[in-house]
């Protein structure tokens, strides 16, 4: 009866409110508040939850489908239930701790990698009259609280007193900290378009979706985006013929359950920011509501990231790190300067850009997005990143530099 | 009705606690699900060894530290701060240009401007290759 009242009401933060504070007494604004973001907190933490857990099976049967196999299928319809076998086994499998670790900082590391991902979702608007949006930094704390992530996963590496852990570790910090560089700058045109930090407002601003207005910005973001959250093409952390398994080689139980929900939750986050920044939210046409705009944008965006992961293979760590510092990060600021002079030209005030401004910039945008796109590639295109030849090391093959060749019959000989 | 900033910043707050109170429970449950016996809880030497391939822990994790971790992260402080100042410039640029012209376009350019030429002084220095 409560629930069907307060869903009636418009599932957000004003609406749970008013209908709490119809019957409360005015002098407990503070208990209605309360109970109101408990509620919100709780349903949209869960939703989340939820759907990282779907993502699980959607990308695992996908890649089944993808490499011509079933995928999981056993556990419930479609296999739809193999997200819970999987969180049983790992709820009750056996936790170890390595000989030696750093206990308080082990344990931590998994909270401290969840809980800014749970948190994200406080400032995403979901609707048009969304409560949550409205915060007026919501760009400056999307991009503040998505990279404490790099902190948890040195904790994780360090603690655990493993040398793959920590080379793990290594690298993640080196190629998270340089991808949050291209992804921030190419936040900030949006920023410029917008004119507001605001997440509400961004997406009010996008008469013409950003993809379309700033199609630098968006492969720059987009490509930063899945750095930071490590996925195949970057999935360098993690690659598991070097490293064992990066900086979770030693966890095991809960706390590897809890990793693996953020690493999977990333996705979700990032694909509801690019929806937010550049696919224009929950607007669209026709009698569909806002939040199945926004879900059916998310889940485009999300098979595309499954699509990448199924048929990219993994950068090298040196072309990773020359992608985010000679490529991605000119591009980004090329992709700021072009908005700004473009903002500036407009001078649209207290207004806003018009809708004919921005299809003017959209015009514009592509052009240079080629242009720009053709110069990087032929500055740092493969012939100029040829990997090293090797020197063999003179006790590394003594057959190396000589001619002499080895034969069956030298065995034979030496017997 | 609260004032607006306490709503926005206590729901964040809430939203926090939550957060934090989901992975401290998902441990405490593994936790207590040892406790009662579903789950097994028998640390022994070995279990507890440090995975190496097999090998008994040669050396200490910090075995080596290359200088290049260092050349990035003071290449990355730079121009972290750098976007810390893009954002507020930014998001008031179109209100501010159309009142004081050109002015605020080429201050911000100025300012990349002198970042840029350090990144292309990094970049001939080779302090951003990785081979």
């Amino acid at each position: 009866m409560m629930e069907i009242e307060i869903l009636r009401s418009g599932f957000d933060f004003l609406g749970i409110y008013g209908f709490f504070d119809g019957f409360m007494p005015d002098n407990l604004d503070w208990l209605v508040f309360l109970i109101t973001s408990v509620i919100l907190a709780m349903v949209i933490i869960n939703a989340l939850v939820i759907s990282t857990a779907l993502l699980t099976w959607f990308e695992r049967r996908m890649l089944g489908r993808f490499q011509s196999r079933l995928g999981p299928n056993r556990w419930g319809p479609f296999g739809l239930l193999q997200p819970i076998a999987d969180l049983v086994k790992l709820l009750t499998k056996e936790d170890t701790i390595p000989e030696g670790a750093d206990k308080p900082v082990f344990t931590l590391a998994p909270i401290v990698f969840l809980v800014p991902a749970l948190i994200v979702f406080a400032v995403i608007p979901l609707h048009g009259s969304s409560f949550l949006g409205r915060l007026n930094i919501g760009l400056i704390f999307v991009i503040a609280i998505t990279s404490v992530n790099t902190l948890a996963i040195f904790m994780a590496g360090w603690s655990s007193l493993n040398k793959y852990a920590m080379f793990g570790a290594m690298r993640a910090v080196a190629m998270l900290v340089s991808y949050e560089i291209p992804m921030g700058i190419s936040v900030v045109g949006v920023a410029i378009a917008a004119q507001t930090l605001g997440l509400s407002n961004v997406v009010l601003a996008q008469d013409i979706p950003f993809i379309l207005v700033m199609p630098l910005g968006f492969l720059v973001f987009i490509t930063a985006a899945s750095a930071e959250m490590s996925r195949t093409p970057f999935d360098l952390i993690e690659s598991d013929s070097e490293l064992g398994a990066g900086y979770h080689t030693e966890y095991s139980g809960a706390k590897f359950a809890l990793l693996q929900l953020t690493e999977f939750m990333a996705p979700v986050i990032v694909a509801a920011l690019v929806t937010t920044l550049f696919l224009s939210g929950w607007r669209g046409y026709g009698p569909i509501p806002g939040p199945v705009w926004f879900i059916i944008k998310t889940f485009v965006v999300l098979f595309g990231f499954v699509w990448i992961r199924a048929s990219w293979p993994r950068l090298r760590v040196d072309q990773i790190m020359s992608l985010a510092w000679k490529g991605l990060l000119p591009l980004s600021i090329v992709n700021l300067f072009v908005i700004a002079v473009e903002v500036f030209i407009f001078n649209p005030g207290e207004a806003g850009l018009s809708t004919r401004d921005l299809l003017i910039m959209t015009g514009i945008n592509w052009s240079i997005t080629i242009i720009a796109l053709i110069v990087i590639f032929n500055v740092m295109g493969q012939s100029k990143l040829k990997r090293p030849e090797p020197v063999a090391l003179p006790l590394a093959n003594m057959y190396a530099n000589t001619t002499v060749s080895k034969k069956a019959t030298d065995l034979a000989e030496a017997d | 009705m609260l004032d607006d900033y306490f709503r926005h910043y206590g729901l964040i707050t809430i939203f926090a606690l939550i957060a934090v109170a989901i992975p401290v429970g998902m441990l405490l449950v593994s936790t207590s699900l040892s406790i009662i016996g579903i789950r097994p809880n028998k640390p022994d030497v070995v279990k507890k060894s440090i995975y190496e391939c097999g090998f008994e822990t040669l050396s200490k994790r910090w075995s080596g530290f290359n200088s290049r971790f260092y050349a990035i992260a003071l290449v990355f402080v730079v121009f972290d701060v750098e976007v810390v100042f893009l954002f507020p410039w930014a998001s008031e640029f179109g209100y501010m240009s159309s009142k004081f012209g050109a002015f605020v376009l080429i201050e911000m350019v100025v300012f990349v401007a002198i970042l840029v030429v350090g990144w292309l002084y990094a970049y001939r220095k080779g302090d951003l290759e990785w081979t």
